[in-house]
C-alpha cells in the first residue's frame, strides 16, 4: 500500500491529507487576552450603565457637583494619561532589547499608577469622612462602585507590573516574559481608555454644568 | 369568520384535556377574553408550521430508514436554492403575520391604557368613572384600598360587574404579582413603584386571586377572593365593610404590616389620607420623611436633607413603571 | 477549654452549630452522601488509585480529559438537581388542602431554587463545556486547546462552585429566592441568612472558570484549525461552539458584574438594588436577563451542533444547507442580545418597549425553524440508521418544534400576561431546555463516547433509558401546560383547589419515568464498562463519521494526531476517505506538548475556602485564603517550564501499537 493519498480520479496532481512537518500554531496569547479584556471592558459597560441608571438618584443626599473636585481629578487624569505613555517607551525599549532603559520606564509607570491610586484613595477617604460615602445615596454607590472598580485594577495592574520587573530581571527579555509585558501593555492602555470615559461621563458631566 | 370557528374548533380540542377549569380559556373579564383569543390564534398560526414539521420528522425518519429499501438514496445532494427560499420564508412569513397581531394588539391590551370598550360591542359609556382601588401587596397578604369608598380590606376584592376599574399597584418589600386570572393578566407588585391595571369584569362570581411572583415564604398561601358583584351587590359589600371594624391608621397599617401567612380576611371602615403614597414613599410610620430620589441636598444645606413628609411635591417626583 | 466568644465569633463568622444538618431529611442525605463517599474513597485507596487520578487526571491538561471530567461533574449534578425536582414533584402531588405535605416552604424554596442553579450552572454548562472541550479540538485537527493550564483551571473552579453549592446542603442553606435571585428578596432584609451569599459565592467561583474556558475556546477556534480549514469547512458543531464561546465571553461579565452589585449591597450596604435611597431594583432584573437569556443559547447551540454532526452522519447523506445553517447560528446569536425584556413583560415597561421585545424574540424562530428543516431535509433522501444518538435527535425534533412553538406564544406580551410565571412558562422552558439540551448532550454523549473510550455504549439500554426519557418528559409536563392554563403559578409548595391534584400526579409519575430513564442510562455505563470488549471499536471510526475526530484512534493518543490533517472541503474526513487516505506509518516528528500542572487544582481548592470563609463572614480565614489564592497564582507564573517534547520514538511506538490493532479489523 501506498503511504502517500490517491486521488479519485485522474487529477494530475494527488491532493495531500496531512502536514509532513510541524504545524506551527500562532500563538494565540495576546488574541486571548484582548478577548478577556472585551470581557471586562463589558463589565465596566454594567458599571457605566448602572450609573447611568441612578447617578441622579440622590436620595437628597450630594450631588455629583456638590462633592467631586475637578482640579484633583485633572491631576489625577494626568497621571494616568502620562503613564500611559511611559508605558509606551518601556515597549518601544523591550522591542529593542534594552532591558535597562526599559526597566526604567517601568519604574516611571509604576510610580505614576500609585500617585494616581494615592490621589483616589485620598478622594475616596475624604467623601467617606463629609457622609459621602457608598451607603449614602445609589448615586454614590454607583460612583464608588465605578471608580473604585477601575482603581481596583490599576492595583492589580501594579502588582502585575512589580512581578513582571522581578521576573525580566530574573529570566531576561525572552519571548514569554515579552509576551507578558505586551499584554500588561494592552490592560494599561485598556485601563486608561477607561478612566477617558469615566472622567468625561462621572466627573465632567457631574460637575460642569 | 372563519377565525373564530378556528378558535372554536380548538377550544373543543384543548376542553376535554383541561377539563372546565382552565381559567385562561374561559375567563370572566374582557381584558382576559381578549388575551384568550390572542393566545389561540397565534396558537393556529404557528400550528400552520409545527405541524407539518413534526409529520415530516416522523415521516422521514420512517420512509428513510436504511432498511427501506424502496427509498432513494442520495448521499451528496445537500442543497436546493429553491428549498432554502422556502424554509427561510416560510417561517418569516407567519413571523410577519404574528408580529402584526403582537404589535397591534400589545397596544390595544396595555394595561395602563384605559379601556374603550366594556366587552365586544359594549363601549364605556361617556359618564363612566372607573373604580379606583389601590392594591398593596404586603408580606405576605393584600391589601386593597378604595379611595372613594374610603374603605379597606385585607385578602378580599369586589368590584361591580361591567364597570372599569382601574388598579394603582404597589408592595411593601419585595415584588409580587397581582393576578386575577378570570379577570385580566398580571402585573409587577414593586416596592417604591406603581403599575396600573384597567379591566372590567363582565360576569358575576367569585374568582381567584393570587400573587404570581415568588416573594417569600408565605407565598403559597398569597390568596385572595375577587367577587364580581352587581351594583347594588358591591353597594352591600361597601356598607358590609364599613361596618367591619376600625380604620386603617398609620400605626394599624406599619402593624398590618409586618410578615404573617394565611391571614384571614378582614375590613377596614376608614383609611388614613395619603397612606398609599406614603407606602410608596417608604414613610408610614407618623414623623418619617419621604424620600425624593431625585432630589439633591440643598446647597450649602445639612447633609440629608428630604422633601417633607406628604408633602404634594414628593408625590411629583413617585417613580412609576411605566415611562 | 471554650474560646472567648469573641474571638469565636472572629475566627467562625456567623457560623454556629446550629447551622450544620439542620433537618431530617437533610441529616439522611448527608448520611447517604458520606457513606457513599466513604465507600468511594475506600475503593480508591484500596486499589491506589489516588496516584493515578492525581497525575493523569486531576493535573492533567489535556483537553480530552479536561472535557470527560466537565461531563462527569455535570452527570454527578444531574442526580442531585433531579434529587431536587423529584422532591418538588412529590410534595406538589401530596400538599393539598389540609395536608401540608412533607415540605415545609423554607425547605421547599431552597429546593427550586437549588434545582434551578444546579441544573443551569452545573450540569448543562459542564455538559456543554465538556463536550465542546472533548470533540472541538478534535474536529479542528488540533492537538490541544490554546491555553492548556487555563482549561484545567477553568475546571476546577467550577468544581469549587458546585462543591460550594453542595456544602449549603449541609451547613447552613441555600438561597430560597428562585434560581435568579432577584432582589429586593434577595436583599440583606428579606434574606440575612447564608443562603444567598451561597449563590452569589458559588456562581461567581465557578463563573470565572466559565468565563476563561469560553475565552480559551474561541481562542482555540480562531487560532488553532489545521490547515486549510477555512470559516466554511468547519464542521458545524464547532461553529455552534465558536458562537456559544462568544455568548459567553460577552454574557457572563453581565452576570459577573450584576452578582457583584448585589453582594455589594448585601456585604457592604451599598444602595444598588435596595428600596430606599435611590436603588433601582428593576436595574437586577434587566442585568440578569441580559446575561440569562444569552445564556438560553450558550447552552442550545451547541446542542444544535450535536444534532447536525448526528443527523448527517446516520443518514449516511451530508448536511442539507450547511451555509444556510452557519448563518442562522450567526443570526441566532446576535439575536440572543436583543430579546432579554420577555422575561418581565409585566413589569409595565409600556406597549412599545413591550412589543418590540416581543417581535424580536419571534425573529428568532426564523432561523431556529431554517435549522429544524435543514435537519428534516438531511434526513430527506438518506439511509437513516437508528442509533441511539439519531433517535435522540428525533425525539428531539418532534419535542422541540412543540417547545418552540410555545416559547413563541409566550413572546406576544399580551398573552404573557397571562401566561407569565405560571406552570406554562415552566412546562415551556423544560420543554426546550430537555427536548433541545438536555436531548442533545445525550445525543453527543452517545455520540462520542466510542471516541472518548474505545468502546460504543451498549445500545438495549440506551435505548430504555431514551423511552423513558422522552415518554417521562411528556407526562412529566404536559400537565403542567395544562395546568398553566388553569392559572395555576411557579413554586407553590400548597394548593387549596383538590381538582388540581390529579394533574401533578400524572406529572409526578411522568417525573419517576425519568428517573428510569436516569437510572437505565447508569446501569448503559455500566453494562456497556462490563461488555466493553463485544462493543470495543478500533477502527476509531465506529459511526462512519465525516469529521476529523473519527480520522484518529478510539481513545485519541495524548497529541490526538500524529500528523497535522490537510483539509479540503467540509467534512474533511468523508473526503479523506472517498479519497483512500492511508495513514502514515512512518516519518514521525517530536511532538510539542503542555506539562500536567497542579496549579488548577490548588487554586480551584483555596478559592472553596475563600468562597467559604466570605459566606459565613469568617474575615480573617477570607484574607488569608485570598491572599493565599493570589500568591499561588503568582507563584505559577514563575513557572516557565510548561512544555516538552515527545520524542518521535515515541509517537513511533503509540502509532505502532495502533497499526498491529487495525491489522486484526
Amino acid at each position: 500500500m501506498s503511504e502517500t493519498t490517491m486521488t479519485m480520479s485522474g487529477a494530475s496532481e494527488p491532493l495531500k491529507f496531512h502536514l509532513e512537518g510541524e504545524h506551527h500554531v500562532e500563538n494565540g496569547t495576546l488574541l486571548g487576552f484582548w478577548l478577556y479584556l472585551m470581557s471586562d471592558c463589558l463589565i465596566f459597560a454594567c458599571l457605566f450603565a448602572a450609573y447611568g441608571v441612578l447617578g441622579r438618584d440622590y436620595a437628597g443626599g450630594p450631588s455629583a457637583a456638590q462633592v467631586l473636585e475637578l482640579p484633583v481629578v485633572a491631576l489625577n487624569t494626568t497621571l494616568l494619561l502620562f503613564s500611559s505613555i511611559t508605558y509606551g517607551f518601556a515597549v518601544l525599549e523591550m522591542q529593542q532589547n534594552r532591558r535597562g532603559p526599559m526597566m526604567a520606564w517601568l519604574v516611571v509607570t509604576g510610580l505614576l499608577g500609585a500617585g494616581f491610586i494615592a490621589l483616589e484613595l485620598t478622594e475616596f477617604s475624604h467623601l467617606i469622612a463629609i457622609g459621602a460615602g457608598p451607603q449614602r445615596s445609589a448615586f454614590l454607590t454607583s460612583f464608588f462602585t465605578l471608580v473604585g472598580t477601575h482603581g481596583l485594577h490599576v492595583t492589580c495592574g501594579l502588582i502585575w507590573l512589580v512581578v513582571l520587573m522581578v521576573q525580566v530581571s530574573k529570566k531576561g527579555l525572552i519571548p514569554a516574559n515579552k509576551r507578558r509585558l505586551m499584554c500588561l501593555s494592552m490592560f494599561w492602555h485598556f485601563l486608561d481608555v477607561v478612566w477617558v470615559g469615566v472622567f468625561s461621563f462621572v466627573y465632567l458631566m457631574g460637575v460642569l454644568p | 369568520m372563519s377565525m373564530k370557528t378556528f378558535r372554536r374548533l380548538l377550544l373543543l380540542g384543548l376542553f376535554p384535556l383541561t377539563g372546565c377549569h382552565t381559567v385562561l380559556m374561559a375567563p370572566s373579564g374582557d381584558l382576559a377574553i381578549q388575551q384568550r383569543n390572542l393566545i389561540i390564534d397565534s396558537l393556529i398560526l404557528m400550528l400552520l408550521i409545527v405541524v407539518p414539521v413534526i409529520v415530516m420528522a416522523l415521516l422521514f425518519a420512517w420512509h428513510y430508514r436504511a432498511g427501506n429499501k424502496k427509498a432513494s438514496y442520495d448521499p451528496d445532494w445537500d442543497h436546493s436554492t429553491m428549498l432554502e427560499l422556502l424554509i427561510w420564508s416560510a417561517p418569516l412569513l407567519i413571523i410577519i403575520a404574528l408580529g402584526a397581531l403582537t404589535w397591534v394588539s400589545t397596544h390595544k391590551l396595555d394595561p395602563f391604557r384605559p379601556l374603550d370598550r366594556i366587552a365586544a360591542g359594549r363601549p364605556v359609556p361617556a359618564d363612566a368613572k372607573p373604580l379606583q382601588v389601590d392594591v398593596v401587596a404586603l408580606d405576605w397578604k393584600w391589601l386593597f384600598i378604595y379611595p372613594e369608598q374610603n374603605i379597606a380590606v385585607v385578602n378580599e376584592l369586589a368590584a361591580p360587574v361591567d364597570r372599569p376599574i382601574q388598579f394603582h399597584i404597589t408592595a411593601s418589600t419585595v415584588m409580587n404579582s397581582f393576578f386575577i386570572p378570570a379577570l385580566a393578566g398580571q402585573i409587577y407588585a414593586m416596592p417604591g413603584m406603581e403599575t396600573q391595571l384597567q379591566a372590567v369584569i363582565n360576569k358575576p362570581g367569585e374568582f381567584n386571586g393570587f400573587s404570581a411572583n415568588f416573594s417569600g415564604d408565605g407565598f403559597s398561601h398569597m390568596n385572595f377572593v375577587f367577587h364580581g358583584l352587581s351594583e347594588d351587590a358591591f353597594a352591600q359589600w361597601v356598607q358590609k365593610a364599613k361596618a367591619g371594624g376600625g380604620e386603617l391608621s398609620r400605626d394599624e397599617y406599619v402593624k398590618l404590616a409586618a410578615p404573617s401567612e394565611q391571614v384571614p380576611v378582614h375590613y377596614y371602615a376608614g383609611v388614613a389620607p395619603n397612606l398609599f403614597m406614603a407606602i410608596m414613599g417608604n414613610c408610614v410610620p407618623e414623623g418619617s420623611a419621604c424620600m425624593n430620589n431625585k432630589a439633591a441636598a440643598p446647597a450649602g444645606g445639612e447633609e440629608g436633607a428630604a422633601v417633607p413628609a406628604h408633602g404634594a411635591d414628593s408625590m411629583a417626583a413617585m417613580p412609576m413603571a411605566h415611562p | 477549654m471554650s474560646l472567648h466568644p469573641d474571638l469565636t465569633r472572629l475566627i467562625f463568622g456567623r457560623l454556629t452549630w446550629h447551622e450544620f444538618l439542620p433537618e431530617p431529611i437533610v441529616v439522611g442525605t448527608f448520611i447517604v452522601v458520606a457513606l457513599g463517599g466513604l465507600v468511594l474513597m475506600g475503593v480508591i485507596t484500596y486499589y491506589k488509585l489516588w496516584g493515578y487520578l492525581w497525575h493523569e487526571w486531576f493535573t492533567s491538561i489535556d483537553h480530552k480529559k479536561i472535557g470527560i471530567m466537565y461531563i462527569i461533574l455535570g452527570l454527578v449534578m444531574l442526580l442531585r438537581g433531579f434529587a431536587d425536582a423529584v422532591m418538588m414533584r412529590a410534595q406538589q402531588a401530596i400538599a393539598f388542602g389540609h395536608t401540608q405535605g412533607y415540605l415545609p416552604p423554607d425547605h421547599y424554596d431552597q429546593i427550586f431554587t437549588a434545582h434551578g442553579v444546579i441544573m443551569i450552572f452545573f450540569v448543562a454548562m459542564p455538559l456543554v463545556t465538556g463536550m465542546m472541550n472533548f470533540v472541538m479540538p478534535l474536529q479542528i485537527g488540533a492537538r490541544d486547546v490554546a491555553f492548556p493550564f487555563l482549561n484545567n483551571f477553568s475546571f476546577w473552579m467550577t468544581v469549587s462552585g458546585a462543591v460550594l453549592v453542595m456544602m449549603s446542603l449541609f451547613i447552613g442553606e441555600f438561597a430560597r429566592t428562585g434560581w435568579l435571585a432577584y432582589p429586593p428578596l434577595s436583599g440583606i432584609a428579606a434574606s440575612p441568612d447564608a443562603g444567598v451569599d451561597y449563590y452569589i459565592w458559588a456562581l461567581q467561583i465557578a463563573g470565572v472558570g466559565t468565563l476563561l474556558s469560553g475565552v480559551n475556546l474561541l481562542t482555540t477556534i480562531i487560532k488553532m484549525r489545521a490547515p486549510g480549514m477555512t470559516l466554511m469547512r468547519m464542521p458545524v458543531f464547532t461553529w455552534t461552539a465558536l458562537c456559544t464561546n462568544v455568548l459567553i465571553v460577552a454574557a457572563f461579565p453581565v452576570l459577573t458584574a450584576a452578582l457583584a452589585m448585589l453582594a455589594l449591597d448585601r456585604y457592604a450596604g451599598t444602595n444598588f438594588f435596595t428600596t430606599v435611597l435611590g436603588g433601582n431594583m428593576m436595574m437586577y432584573v434587566n442585568l440578569i436577563w441580559i446575561w440569562g437569556h444569552p445564556e438560553v443559547y450558550i447552552l442550545i447551540l451547541p446542542a444544535f451542533g450535536i444534532f447536525s454532526e448526528v443527523t448527517a452522519t446516520f443518514s449516511r447523506k451530508r448536511l442539507f444547507g450547511y451555509a444556510s445553517m452557519v448563518y442562522a447560528t450567526v443570526v441566532i446569536t446576535v439575536l440572543s442580545y436583543l430579546v432579554w425584556l420577555h422575561h418581565f413583560f409585566t413589569m409595565g415597561s409600556g406597549a412599545s418597549v413591550n412589543s418590540f421585545f416581543g417581535i424580536t424574540t419571534m425573529i428568532i424562530s426564523i432561523p431556529t425553524g431554517a435549522k429544524i428543516f435543514n435537519w428534516l431535509f438531511t434526513m430527506y433522501r438518506g439511509s437513516i440508521t437508528f442509533e441511539v444518538p439519531m433517535l435522540w435527535t428525533v425525539g428531539f425534533i418532534v419535542t422541540f418544534a412543540i417547545g418552540g412553538m410555545t416559547g413563541v406564544l409566550l413572546a406576544v406580551p399580551p398573552a404573557d400576561f397571562s401566561l407569565h410565571n405560571s406552570l406554562f412558562l415552566i412546562a415551556h422552558f423544560h420543554n426546550v431546555i430537555i427536548g433541545g439540551v438536555l436531548f442533545g448532550l445525550f445525543a453527543g454523549l452517545n455520540y462520542w463516547f466510542p471516541k472518548a473510550f474505545g468502546f460504543k455504549l451498549d445500545p438495549f439500554w440506551g435505548k430504555c433509558s431514551f423511552w423513558f426519557w422522552l415518554v417521562g418528559f411528556y407526562f412529566a409536563f404536559m400537565p403542567l401546560y395544562a395546568l398553566g392554563l388553569m392559572g395555576v403559578t411557579r413554586r407553590l409548595s400548597h394548593f387549596d383547589d383538590p381538582s388540581l391534584q390529579i394533574w401533578f400526579e400524572i406529572a409526578a409519575f411522568g417525573a419517576f419515568l425519568i428517573l428510569l430513564g436516569i437510572l437505565c442510562m447508569l446501569i448503559q455505563f455500566a453494562v456497556s464498562f462490563i461488555r466493553r470488549e463485544q462493543l470495543r471499536d478500533v477502527t476509531g471510526d465506529p459511526w462512519n463519521g465525516r469529521t476529523l475526530e473519527w480520522s484518529t484512534s478510539s481513545p485519541p493518543p495524548k497529541y490526538n494526531f500524529a500528523f497535522t490533517p490537510l483539509v479540503h472541503e467540509g467534512d474533511a474526513w468523508w473526503q479523506m476517505k472517498q479519497h483512500h487516505y492511508q495513514r502514515p506509518l512512518g516519518g514521525f516528528i517530536p511532538i510539542h506538548m503542555p506539562k500536567n500542572t497542579g496549579a488548577g487544582i490548588i487554586l480551584g481548592g483555596i478559592s472553596t475556602v475563600f468562597g467559604f470563609a466570605m459566606i459565613w463572614y469568617m474575615w480573617p480565614l477570607a484574607i488569608i485564603s485570598f491572599v493565599a489564592l493570589l500568591a499561588t497564582a503568582i507563584g505559577h507564573t514563575f513557572n516557565y517550564h510548561r512544555d516538552y517534547y515527545l520524542s518521535a520514538e515515541e509517537v513511533a511506538k503509540v502509532e505502532a501499537s495502533r497499526t498491529e490493532l487495525l491489522a486484526h479489523v
